[in-house]
Order: structure tokens, then C-alpha cells, then sequence
């Protein structure tokens, strides 16, 4: 495993609110993801599962600990930065996919690229080939409405994959799939790993958490366990 | 008990030798039920004191290929066309610790998370087996089998864990000082049976 971790959290609390009606979310999580790792969060609902992931992401900010990506400590970064480096660095694959309806599955893995400032040209191949290798090729040129819900997944990852995104963030990316589509999503994600990203996936199905280098289990804000420690096997 | 079907649909495939078979049921079964080559042989002459398989003739090295017969064939039809009995397992020891756990006023809880990543290691090994193996489709259908009984038993654990949570049962003590605050004795015999 290579250190510097492509994104750590350091005795990370994240409250909501002041006083007696504030609600602790996370409470001190420490938490490295390298490259190539594949980290699953695991834990009931309420236990601070995207909570950790917003955070990891740069789309909250902890109310204390500290939060790195790519070296980059998030709270030095002022607004327009940090959503600078949240779009260059970070791939989101979330629960409710988020995908544009009026836009076909190629324009919607283009529109990043783009929006980092790639000519269209090069936004366009470069979503052409993030399509081939998620194998849906074929359907570049269909609306979301036209696709199944596992091609429609399969192009919300496209989506968190392309360019240069190291660190890609899975909320429960297998939503309602049948489990060799959700299997297939995962063999994705691993693929991407073993490539050199990192990727944290919060998922409450323990088959595909199973496909993960560690699984960390989150209780009450709280790492409660993790597969980590005694796992004398490297893979 | 399954050797000798095993053996028969093997066989079904056309001849075969003894080592051959062994090592396709093997293969196919995902090395979850190791069999030695003697075994192999004994059912092997079962089946044809049974009229189920041939031999035919020895060759230079003494090896044997065996056939399947009509009466053989007739039987591996019989044994796809029955389904399996959900037979008297074996007791389950994590669910027998658990209830007494339960029924102890032990915190369960630690229990319940120790077992619960030894549980996940488990599993990571089956679906680490499962993508490695990509040419038996035979193989990854038994590992895919596997994954399924050890995820049963992840969400099992955590179903316990969130109704325990729900519930908190008073701890001894307390309960002593409160006669009237006992738990009721249902509680117990329901935490032993979801998987019975």
C-alpha cells in the first residue's frame, strides 16, 4: 500500500446543531483509503454511514479533524477550490443516480469533462472510452429512460470515472440490482481500484462489501470493528 | 450419499476413469467436498454390483473406464427430479450461543461484532475464490452458494443486533430489584429459531 493515502480522515467529528438538540453524525473516525484500496463502510441505518462519505468527499466539512485529499488538507481550500478539487479529484456514484434525462448516457459522462474545462472533442472521446470499458458502447447514444436500471447504474460509475478521478465515492451503488448485475458493478469498481484508484463504497449487503480490500463497521459515529487487523494474508 | 448420483452424472458425460472422475467432481464442487480415490472405487463397485455402471476392459496400465447404463442413467434422472429435503442439519452453535448468550443476560453485543467480522473475512475469501475462478461454471455456482449462507448469517447478526438494540434487556441485577419488571420468557426461545 502507498502512502501518502489518497484521501485520510484524522479524528473526524461532524455535529449538527448547537447545544442540547445537536446530534453527533461521526465522532473522532480516523480512516486511511490508498491507492488501489477498496474500502467498505458497513453499519445500521443512522450509524454515520454517508455522513463519512460526504466528508471523505469534500461536500461537508467536519467540525473538527481533519479531512485530506490528494495531500490537500479540505479546510484550506476556499469555497471556489475546494469544488475545484472536488471535481477534478473525486468520482461520485450515489444512491439516487442522478443522471440527466435530457441528456443521453454519452453526454451525460461528457458533461464532467466539460465542466472541467476539456474541450468537447476530448470530453467526448474520453467518455466514449469510459463507456467501452464499462461495456455499454452500444447504448452510448440512449436517454436514461430508454436503459435498464443496471445500464443506468453502469453510467451514473462511468460518470464518477472519467478523467483523472483517484478517489471514487459509492453510496449503496448496487440500489435494487439483481445480484450478478450488482456483482457486476462491483467487479467494476474493483477493476478501477486494482488500477490505481481509491474507493470508498458504503453498501448494507454484506456480498458486496465482501468484494472490498477492508470493511470498516461503523456503530453509533463510531468505527466499531474493522476487518483490518488480523488479517494475516496480504492479498 | 450424492457420491453415487455424483458419480452417474459424471458419467452420463460418456466413459471415464476413476482419477478422471475424482478430479471432475472435485473441479466441479468448487473443492468443497474433497474425495479420496478410494472412495471413488467403492462406490464405483457399488454401481455395478447395483447394474448402474460398466467396466470395461482393463488397459496395459490396469486402469478401468467405466460406462453408465440405461439403468444408471434412469437413476441420476431420479435423483435431478427429487427435490433436496431440507434435512436435519447439523445444530447451529452461533445461534445456540447467541440464545444463551441472550438467555444469560450476557451484553451480546461484542458477540454479536466479533462474530460478525470473522463472519466478513470469510466471506471476502468465497468472493475472492469466486472471481478467481472464471472457468468452471460448475465451481462458481457452489461458491456463489456459499457467499449466499455466509451473507444469510451477516444479516442474521445484524438482525439481532438492531432487535436487541430496540430492546434493551434489563441486566440481572436490576431486574432482581424490580419483580415486577421481568422480562417476559418468550424473548429467549424466539432468538434461537430464526434460521431453524
Amino acid at each position: 500500500m502507498t502512502f501518502e493515502p489518497v484521501v485520510r480522515l484524522a479524528d473526524v467529528t461532524r455535529t449538527h446543531g448547537d447545544g442540547p438538540q445537536s446530534v453527533t453524525a461521526l465522532r473522532g473516525v480516523s480512516l486511511d483509503v490508498g491507492a488501489g484500496e477498496l474500502v467498505a463502510v458497513m453499519g445500521p441505518s443512522g450509524a454515520g454511514k454517508s455522513t463519512l462519505l460526504n466528508l471523505a468527499g469534500g461536500l461537508d466539512l467536519p467540525t473538527s479533524g481533519s479531512v485530506v485529499v490528494e495531500g490537500t488538507p479540505l479546510a484550506s481550500l476556499r469555497a471556489g477550490e475546494l469544488a475545484g478539487l472536488r471535481r477534478r479529484h473525486v468520482g461520485y456514484v450515489f444512491q439516487d443516480l442522478n443522471l440527466i434525462p435530457s441528456l443521453t448516457a454519452l453526454e451525460n459522462v461528457t458533461l464532467p469533462r466539460e465542466l472541467d474545462g476539456i474541450a468537447f472533442k476530448n470530453a467526448r472521446r474520453e467518455a466514449m472510452e469510459v463507456l467501452t470499458e464499462v461495456g455499454l458502447d452500444e447504448i452510448a447514444d440512449r436517454f436514461p429512460e430508454e436503459i435498464s436500471g443496471g445500464q443506468r447504474q453502469r453510467v451514473a460509475i462511468a460518470r464518477a470515472l472519467v478523467g483523472e478521478r483517484r478517489l471514487i465515492l459509492a453510496d449503496e451503488p448496487t440500489g435494487a440490482l439483481d445480484t450478478p448485475t450488482g456483482d457486476d458493478i462491483l467487479q467494476l469498481l474493483r477493476t478501477r481500484c486494482d488500477a490505481g484508484a481509491a474507493a470508498l463504497l458504503v453498501t448494507h449487503e454484506p456480498r458486496y462489501a465482501a468484494w472490498a480490500d477492508r470493511v470498516v463497521f461503523l456503530r453509533d459515529g463510531e468505527i466499531a470493528d474493522s476487518t483490518e487487523v488480523p488479517m494475516g494474508s496480504a492479498r | 450419499m450424492a457420491i453415487r448420483q455424483g458419480l452417474l452424472a459424471l458419467l452420463s458425460q460418456g466413459p471415464r476413469y476413476g482419477y478422471q472422475l475424482r478430479a471432475e467432481f472435485e473441479a466441479s464442487t468448487g473443492a468443497t467436498w474433497p474425495l479420496n480415490i478410494g472412495q471413488v472405487y467403492t462406490t464405483l463397485s457399488r454401481l455395478e454390483r447395483d447394474g448402474l455402471v460398466s467396466p470395461g476392459e482393463q488397459d496395459e496400465q490396469g486402469r478401468v473406464v467405466y460406462s453408465i447404463t440405461e439403468a444408471g442413467l434412469a437413476e441420476m434422472g431420479r435423483w435431478f427430479s427429487t427435490p433436496v429435503a431440507q434435512s436435519d442439519r447439523p445444530r447451529d452453535e452461533l445461534v445456540i450461543k447467541l440464545a444463551l448468550a441472550v438467555a444469560a443476560a450476557t451484553d451480546v453485543r461484542p458477540i454479536i461484532q466479533a462474530q460478525r467480522t470473522a463472519t466478513m473475512r470469510t466471506l471476502q475469501a468465497f468472493v475472492q475464490a469466486r472471481r478467481a475462478s472464471t472457468e468452471n461454471p460448475a465451481q462458481r455456482l457452489v461458491l456463489d452458494s456459499m457467499i449466499f449462507q455466509a451473507e444469510a448469517e451477516q444479516r442474521w447478526l445484524d438482525h439481532c443486533e438492531a432487535v436487541l438494540t430496540a430492546s434493551p434487556r434489563p441486566r440481572m441485577p436490576a431486574a432482581a430489584e424490580h419483580p415486577n419488571a421481568e422480562v417476559p420468557d418468550t424473548e429467549v426461545p424466539d432468538a434461537g429459531s430464526p434460521r431453524g
